[in-house]
Formats: structure tokens, C-alpha cells, sequence
């Protein structure tokens, strides 16, 4: 450390760093335009000049490292001189069209003119003007108020890790912008309206709604991944939310947030939105008051229970509920003596339940994901998945991490994928065999015979071998399962040579769940086969797929759609048309919804209620409602808890969410969790024999915009770039195979369910394969995400 | 995508640009941008759109908005078609001093076009461009590759009747 003075007082502040960060860690305040802490030194506005003893020169504070004994002044009449001058200089060229631009009132040029500028203008000439870019659905331009900062263009290089916007032309002419008209692709992008010091770069969907003085910030978690990015949003009084920006948060989110956190509000306004309770008497739907609602379910419920007995009823609920609500979804569930209780919609195969640590989960930070040295992606599109764990696996790779990608889909990253195997779903279980048995060639931790036994006939390629050979080397290791392992056919296969995989070369294991609070699902007991804090149980319930296939009397549905939250959406719908009672709580209503429920339920999203998330670090986030739910619409625990008092269930008087989080807490911190033995002890197969088929095969993922019901309702995310359409995605070669063309629409089946869907030519998939994108109506028909699919000829 | 910059670049091109990048680490391909944006200028009427910006860019493995960063900054790069003579006014300070202007509007006059134009029988281009680092000699014009400096109006109606034979 070292001493410095800024404004006569006296520092100690780290060799190296520059005066600004003294100054800001100090709460001195420095004015500034292109310097930001995330971001690289441009030094190119000259804002922040400074006064430094024994220089001649002002210098420019972000860009000057500090030197013992510095002696700076940021108020001296030289540094003010020079602040105004460069302020002077900097509104030659700006518009001055504060009362009609949308960043007034929370723009840093407005404020520091006011603070440094003069209060005219000297300058009567032409000012330079120019042409507005469309870069897409989520970000206004307005260029001619852009001063040149560069934010937005470091954003894109070091940040986003995906070039998009530049400073094109030259001396006068310079303008920031895309060159050609292009949306911006970059699922981090709208990061850069809060990065814009002016007004060129603002929200769309917020635009002219509002002044940034009426507005009201609350704390809040969003509901689409499972990172738990820290946000606020922003209410105006009768209008509900009109904006989320990000709240910093060092050790999750940094300052930034993904543009499906920051815009799935614009769902909320929805025209599906469920508003008031429903009831479907005699083939017609009837709007009713709660009281009704909730008799006409109890009645349903008895009958069904009385008639059936509760094996004969399932609940399928959100993997995006709260922590608060998983916990009451299952109480009333189990109370009812039903274990048929389920999050993961998206599995098929659960044979690995029962191994499962406490929950799935990171088991680490993301700030110790970020120091990994080794990082194996396994079945894993995490940029796209979660942004946010994606931008740590960035700067690991920055930081020279190694990165290894184990897929069915060759994903494209913004950061450098070191080696990679890219192999059809049905071989994805023995790619990880081979590196398995290449590892257990060379690797000193003794694994049990049976496991050797069952690695005995694989023969290893030597692509895996080159890539099991650098996992050995180096520390700080870890593999990541991601949505493609976990909803793979032979899931639990996956995640139990992954862990022998991991003992072998001394990595860690970590589950990139879907949904936002997949880890509270699990220690809440919304699981088919342990109670809230519990550990298994001896008999367990049905999980989703066998609640589906049993085709049960009774379904309560928890905002799910299963049409698109379905691992085999068409035997979804079969299975819930034809039960007796399906009771829906949802937040939204959809023409599917209406014609198999019995009852709706209108529940709030994430923002209009109050409850906890735990994150995939196991960090707990509680956070209350930022405005009233719309309608009649009320918080799902609150819906679950009146249920549970009107059927007469014991311990059901819960006053607040926080009371019904702390006694689960209670329950979790005293449960002595016996974590099961390494579950590659299970691999009993005598021997694992690899058999290849010239089946084609499909691949499967619910997109970044398509993951949710709130997600699926927003039209500024659903018309952006990150966007990706339903259709049948293959090779460019294994298309002509198929004499298949370009945008050409044919029809896939799947047993009894087929779909008509157009040809997109997409050279990440492998031979024998088509990629079809779950989570849309068109593709509701078909069956299973991941097995045989057959395809016609095209046509049209 | 990526995948037909081979047949935007014509193979001569794409050899020219290799031999470029044997210069630079292999982890600079960006290096040599320069160069790659000039060879297939050349290799294209002396003109670069927007597709063979981009080609070049993929051909590099770099940002595509690197490339027109580039092709957009510097003037001798033509983002538009030009004639077959492109002739490159200096303005800057010391071509000013030393009388810029009256070469302007000679060739303002002289071929009937204004800086950035073009003359109807395609023969000639005019530019204004910044400081072509001659200035002990302004007033000065880059004609094609060549310099040309101390420039009178005289001076350049000669040289304009040497290029129209
Ligand atoms: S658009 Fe905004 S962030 Fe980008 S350079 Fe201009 S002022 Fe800076
Ligand atoms: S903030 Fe220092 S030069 Fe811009
Ligand atoms: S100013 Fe014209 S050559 Fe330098």
C-alpha cells in the first residue's frame, strides 16, 4: 500500500491503481463519461482531469496510476477549468434535447453539466447530426446524443465477448453503431442502456413511460435461471412495473443482468394474463369469486380423493416457484397422502434420484466457477442457459481456464472451447465412458472392480483420449452437467460416470438446473421421493414421467403448461385431457389450459408477490412484492394455504411467507443429510457394451426465450435477435442427404404425434440428428425430446 | 455465414491474404487486416462492398464490425465504386495554407464533380482526404499509388491530360 492525498486527505490505496478508483473507494467524487469499473481504460473524454501536484498538465484520472506522495486536487481551479472546458467541448455536438429524450433525469451528462458546465452555450454553428440504427426490439438509438464514451463498444468486446457494436468513419464523422443494420444477438446486450452515460442508447419497451423521478426501486429476484441475479424494478404508482435494471451484487451478478431478467416484466401486461378465478361447470367456463373457486376445488378434490384415493393424483408444479411455495404445494399434497409430486418437467429419466446430493446445484460460488482452471462442459449451452454462470466461464477462460465441451449440440461460446467431442444423444453415454476408462488407465484413485468391470469393453477414441489426458493436469476442476445431460434419456447414466469422472481426475461435479429455484424444489421436498428436508424416502411417489404415463384421475397443475413444459408435451396433453379433475394455478390463460382444466387459479409472477429463490450456490434471496398482483390474482402460497385451511388440514396457518421460509429453514439446518454413497457404485452393468444405430435421432432444448411462461409471453424478447424459431435444425450435409433445402417445410413424427415445421440449415448439429426447440405450440405434437424421430420428403 | 467466403475471395486473393499472415503470430490474424482489405480492393474494381468486407473479416476469424471499422476509417479504402483515376486532395492544415482549396475547385471545375463523386464517363474519382505526411511540398494529391506535389492548377492540368491519353 501507498500513500497518496486527493483533496487533502490522506489514503492509503493499493500500487497500480489508478487515482480514480482511490478517489471512488474514498467517496470522493470524480466526474467521468467512458471510464466504468468493469471495463477497460478508453481515457477518451477527458471528463475526469485532474490536478496533480508538481504536473504541468491536468490528467485524466482514470488513466493515471497512483505514485507515493501524489498530491491531487479535483476541485483546484485548474481541475475546474479543464472540467468545464471538456464539458464545453463535449455539448458542442449534443442535441441539448433533454426534454424529450427518455434518459433525463438519470442521465450522467445532464448531471454533470449541471455540476461542471456552463450555463450557455458559446458555440452557434451547425451541430452534427445522425441517422438512428435499428439494433433490434430491446434497445432504442437515438445516436445523435452519443458523446463518444465507447461503453457500449468495450461492452461488447470484453463483456458480451461478441463484437457488435464499433466507432466506424472518422474525425467528425465518427459514429458508434452496428455499420450495417443488424439487432444485436448477444444474450447480455440491453447492459449497455445502463452502460450509456446519455440518452443514445435507452429501453424500448420503457420508452416514454415514464420519468425516472416518479419511479419507485425495489428490491426484487427474477424467476428464469437459476443464478438468482439480483435486480430492481422500478413501479410507477397506478401503472404496476415499468422497468428492471440490475442491482449490483459483487458476488452473483457483478453489475450486470441477462436481457430475459431484465425484460420478462414486459409479460406482466400480458393480454393472457389470468385475472380472475375460473370454473368449468357443465363444459362452460364461469369467472368466479376466490370463495367459490376455492369450494368448487375442495369438492372436486374429496370427491377425487374419496372415488380414487390420492395415488390417483398428481402435482406437477414450476421448477420457478418459490422456495414458499414448493413447500405448502407438497404439504397439501403429502397431507393429502399423495407423493406424486414433481419440478422436473423437463426428465425422463430419474433412475439417479436417489444418489442425489441434497440438491443440485454449483456446490461451489460463481466467484470460485470463475478461478477453475479445467471446466468440462457436459451437455451444457450455459451462455444461453444462465448468462450469467456463462459470462463466469468467460472470464475463467480470460483467465486461461480450459475449457472442454462434451455435447450432442457443437455450441458456440464467447469464450474458447480448448477441445471438444461432439457426438449423436444415443452415444453421448459412451463418449463419457471413454473418458472415463482413459482416465482410469493412467489415474492413481482406485475405483471399486464392479466400475472397472463395467468399463471393460469400451474402446477409447483418440480424440477422448487426447481430451481425458489434459484433464489430469492442473487443479481447481469442475464438471458441469447441464439441461441436455439432466433431460437426456439416460440421465441417471450421465450423472453417475460424470462422478466417476470426476474422482478420477480430482474435479468437482456441478448441476446447471432449469428453472430458477430448482435447489429450493429439492430441500422443500417438491420431489416425488423426499419430504422438505428430508432424506429418501422408502416408498416413493410418482416423478413427472411416470405421473404422465400412469395417466392419472387427477392432475393440479402449478403453473405449468404442458404443451410446452414437457419433456413429452403430446402424451402430457393426452394424459391430462383425459383425467377427471385438473386444477390449474396460473398465472396466465391459454386456449389449451381452458380446454383441460376444471379450474383456474390466477396466481402472481415473481415480481407481484413476496417469497425466497435459493440460487444454484445455495445462497437463500427473500424478496416482497414491488406492486400489487393485477385482478384478483394472489400469491401462490397464500392460494395453497386457504386450501389447505378449507379441507381441514392440520398446521396450515401461515400468515406470511417469511413465516412458512423460516420453518423450513428450521427443519433444514437441523436435518442431518446422509449423503448417499458415490453413485458410480451403482453402475452394475456387468459391462457397459456400446451399440451404434442408424436411427435418426432428435435433439432437444427449451430456448433461452422459451424456457417459461412469462418468458413465452414477452414480445421484446420473443422478437430479438437471441431468439430462436421452431423448426427442424441439421447439417448442411446431412440435409442435401435428405434432399432437404433451406426453409423448406416437412414433417417430423414421433409416434402418433407429428409436426410441420420448416428446414433451418445449422452446421452445429450432427450427422443423423435433428434439432427441434421444445417450449412452442408448433412443436407440441411431437413426443419425447430426446429418441427416434422419423422425417418426410420435403414439400411446399 | 462463414462457410462461402472461399468463393467471395477469389482463390488469388485468399493465397495474397495467407501469404500476409505467414507475417504475424497466429493468434494476430487481425495484423493483417490492413493488407487483406487492400488485396481484395484491388482484386474488386478497386472498391470494397459490403459482402467482401465481410468476407474478409470471416476469412480473418474477426468481428466483422472490426473489419469496417477499418474500411471505414481510412481513405483508401472505397466503400463506393470509383472511376478508374482516383485522385485524393489533401485539406489538411499545411495543404490548406498552401492553397488546397484553389486545387479543389480546379478539379471541381475541370471534371465537373464535387469530393466523393465520380465523372459521368467513369474515368475519374475525387477525395478529400486527411494529411498524406508530404506536407514540406503541399499543396499535394495522391493520384492512384502515385504522389504528386507543389500542385498548381497548371501542374494538374498536366498530369490530367497525361492520364487521358
Ligand atoms: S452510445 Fe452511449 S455508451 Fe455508446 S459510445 Fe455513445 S455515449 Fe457511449
Ligand atoms: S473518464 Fe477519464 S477520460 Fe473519460
Ligand atoms: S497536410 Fe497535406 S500532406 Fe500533410
Amino acid at each position: 500500500m501507498i500513500e497518496i492525498e486527493i483533496d487533502g486527505k490522506k489514503l492509503e490505496v493499493a500500487p497500480g491503481s489508478m487515482i480514480i478508483e482511490a478517489a471512488d473507494a474514498a467517496g470522493i467524487n470524480i466526474p467521468r463519461f467512458c471510464y466504468h469499473k468493469k471495463l477497460s481504460v478508453a481515457a477518451n473524454c477527458r471528463m475526469c482531469l485532474v490536478d496533480v501536484d508538481k504536473v504541468g498538465k491536468a490528467l485524466p484520472a482514470c488513466a493515471t496510476p497512483v505514485t507515493a506522495g501524489m498530491k491531487v486536487q479535483t476541485q483546484s481551479q485548474k481541475a475546474m477549468e479543464a472540467q468545464r472546458a471538456v464539458m464545453e467541448f463535449l455539448l458542442i455536438n449534443h442535441p441539448l434535447d433533454c426534454p424529450i429524450c427518455d434518459q433525463g433525469g438519470q442521465c450522467e451528462l445532464q448531471d454533470i453539466s449541471m455540476g461542471y458546465g456552463p450555463d450557455v452555450s458559446r458555440y452557434n454553428f451547425g451541430k452534427r447530426s445522425i441517422k438512428d440504427k435499428d439494433i433490434g426490439p430491446l434497445i432504442e438509438t437515438e445516436m445523435t446524443r452519443c458523446i463518444q464514451c465507447t461503453r457500449c463498444v468495450r461492452f461488447g468486446t470484453e463483456i458480451a465477448g461478441l463484437r457488435e457494436m464499433g466507432a466506424y468513419n472518422r474525425g467528425e464523422n465518427l459514429e458508434i453503431g452496428t455499420f450495417i443494420e443488424k439487432s444485436l444477438v448477444s444474450e447480455m446486450s440491453a447492459n449497455i442502456i445502463d452502460l450509456c452515460p446519455v440518452g443514445a442508447l435507452t429501453s424500448k419497451p420503457f420508452r416514454f413511460t415514464a420519468r425516472a423521478w416518479e419511479l419507485i426501486q425495489h428490491a426484487s429476484i427474477p424467476s428464469h435461471d437459476c443464478i438468482g441475479s439480483n435486480i430492481y424494478v422500478h413501479t410507477r404508482n397506478h401503472h404496476g412495473i415499468m422497468r428492471v435494471v440490475p442491482r449490483e451484487n459483487e458476488s452473483i451478478n457483478e453489475t450486470w443482468i441477462s436481457d430475459r431478467d431484465r425484460f420478462s416484466y414486459t409479460a406482466f401486461k400480458s393480454n393472457d394474463r389470468l385475472t380472475v378465478p375460473m370454473v368449468k361447470r357443465g363444459g362452460h367456463w364461469q369467472e368466479v369469486d376466490w370463495q367459490q373457486a376455492l369450494d368448487f376445488a375442495v369438492t372436486k378434490l374429496q370427491d377425487l380423493l374419496h372415488q380414487q384415493g390420492a395415488k390417483q393424483l398428481a402435482g406437477l408444479i414450476s421448477p420457478s416457484s418459490t422456495v414458499e411455495e414448493f413447500y405448502l404445494f407438497q404439504k397439501l399434497l403429502r397431507s393429502l397422502g399423495c407423493d406424486n409430486i414433481d419440478h422436473r418437467l423437463h426428465q425422463t429419466d430419474f433412475s439417479h434420484q436417489q444418489n442425489m446430493m441434497q440438491f443440485p446445484g454449483l456446490g461451489m460460488t460463481l466467484e470460485e466457477l470463475q478461478q477453475q482452471e479445467i471446466i468440462v462442459l457436459i451437455g451444457s449451452n450455459i451462455q444461453r442457459e444462465q448468462p450469467i454462470a456463462g459470462h463466469r466461464v468467460r472470464k475463467a477462460s480470460l483467465q486461461g481456464c480450459k475449457i472442454f465441451q462434451i455435447n450432442v449440440v457443437d455450441y458456440q461460446f464467447n469464450f474458447t472451447v480448448t477441445d471438444k467431442y461432439i457426438v449423436k444423444p444415443s452415444e453421448l453415454v459412451h463418449a463419457l465412458a471413454q473418458i472415463a476408462k482413459a482416465l482410469s488407465l493412467v489415474s492413481d484413485q482406485k475405483i471399486p472392480d464392479n466400475t472397472l468391470d463395467f468399463l471393460s469393453n469400451i474402446t477409447i477414441n483418440e480424440n477422448v483420449r487426447a481430451i481425458a489426458e489434459q484433464l489430469l493436469i492442473g487443479e481447481r476442476k469442475t464438471l458441469i452437467l447441464g439441461a441436455i445431460a439432466q433431460n437426456h434419456p439416460q440421465a441417471g447414466l450421465l450423472s453417475q460416470i460424470s462422478e466417476l469422472i470426476a474422482r478420477l481426475c480430482g474435479a468437482k461435479i456441478a448441476y446447471l438446473t432449469e428453472g430458477a429455484n430448482a435447489a429450493g424444489a429439492w430441500l422443500a421436498g417438491a420431489i416425488p421421493h423426499r419430504h422438505a428436508a428430508s432424506n429418501n424416502m422408502a416408498m416413493e411417489g410418482l416423478n413427472t414421467a411416470d405421473a404422465i404415463a400412469a395417466k392419472l384421475k387427477g392432475y393440479i397443475l402449478f403453473n405449468v403448461e404442458p404443451e410446452c413444459d414437457c419433456a413429452n408435451p403430446n402424451l402430457a396433453l393426452q394424459a391430462i385431457e383425459q383425467a377427471e379433475v385438473v386444477i390449474s394455478f396460473s398465472t396466465f390463460k391459454s386456449p389449451s389450459l381452458m380446454l383441460y382444466a376444471d379450474i383456474l387459479l390466477p396466481i402472481a409472477p415473481f415480481a407481484e408477490m413476496s417469497g425466497t429463490f435459493i440460487n444454484t450456490e445455495g445462497k437463500w434471496q427473500s424478496f416482497n412484492a414491488t406492486t400489487l398482483p393485477k385482478g384478483d390474482t394472489r400469491p401462490g402460497w397464500k392460494v395453497i394455504r386457504v386450501l389447505g385451511n378449507l379441507m381441514n388440514l392440520p398446521q396450515f396457518d401461515y400468515v406470511s411467507a417469511e413465516q412458512i421460509r423460516d420453518e423450513l429453514k428450521v427443519m433444514i439446518d437441523a436435518q442431518s443429510f446422509t449423503s448417499s454413497v458415490p453413485s458410480y457404485n451403482q453402475l452394475t452393468q456387468s459391462s457397459y457394451s456400446h451399440q451404434t444405430n442408424n436411427h435418426l435421432e432428435r435433439i432437444t432444448e427449451w430456448p433461452i426465450y422459451r424456457i417459461d411462461a412469462l418468458v413465452r409471453r414477452s414480445i421484446p424478447l420473443q422478437q430479438s435477435a437471441a431468439s430462436i424459431l421452431p423448426g427442424i435444425y441439421l447439417n448442411n450435409a446431412f440435409a442435401q442427404q435428405l434432399n432437404l433445402t433451406d426453409g423448406s417445410k416437412t414433417t417430423v413424427k414421433q409416434g402418433d404425434g407429428e409436426a410441420n415445421l420448416a428446414v433451418i440449415i445449422d452446421d452445429k448439429i450432427p450427422d443423423n440428428c435433428v434439432f427441434i426447440p421444445a417450449g412452442f405450440s408448433e412443436t407440441a405434437k411431437l413426443g419425447a425430446s430426446f429418441g427416434i424421430i422419423e422425417i418426410g420428403s420435403a414439400h411446399g | 455465414m462463414s462457410s462461402n467466403n472461399k468463393t467471395i475471395l477469389s482463390e488469388k486473393v485468399c493465397a495474397e491474404i495467407d501469404r500476409w499472415l505467414t507475417k504475424y503470430p497466429p493468434h494476430g490474424k487481425q495484423s493483417a487486416l490492413l493488407p487483406a482489405l487492400l488485396i481484395a480492393q484491388e482484386n474488386n474494381d478497386n472498391w470494397l462492398p459490403q459482402h467482401i468486407i465481410e468476407a474478409v473479416a470471416d476469412y480473418l476469424a474477426i468481428p466483422r464490425i472490426a473489419a469496417f471499422e477499418v474500411a471505414s476509417f481510412y481513405s483508401m479504402y472505397h466503400l463506393k465504386p470509383v472511376g478508374k483515376n482516383v485522385i485524393s486532395v489533401c485539406t489538411n492544415i499545411s495543404c490548406m495554407l498552401s492553397g488546397s482549396e484553389k486545387i479543389e475547385h480546379y478539379l471541381n471545375k475541370k471534371l465537373g464533380v464535387k469530393f466523393g463523386e465520380t465523372t459521368e464517363d467513369c474515368k475519374y474519382t475525387i477525395k478529400e482526404v486527411e494529411c498524406l505526411a508530404a506536407c514540406a511540398n503541399a499543396p499535394v494529391c495522391q493520384i492512384n499509388k502515385d504522389y504528386h506535389e507543389n500542385l498548381t492548377p497548371e501542374k494538374l492540368d498536366e498530369i490530367l491530360k497525361k492520364l487521358d491519353n
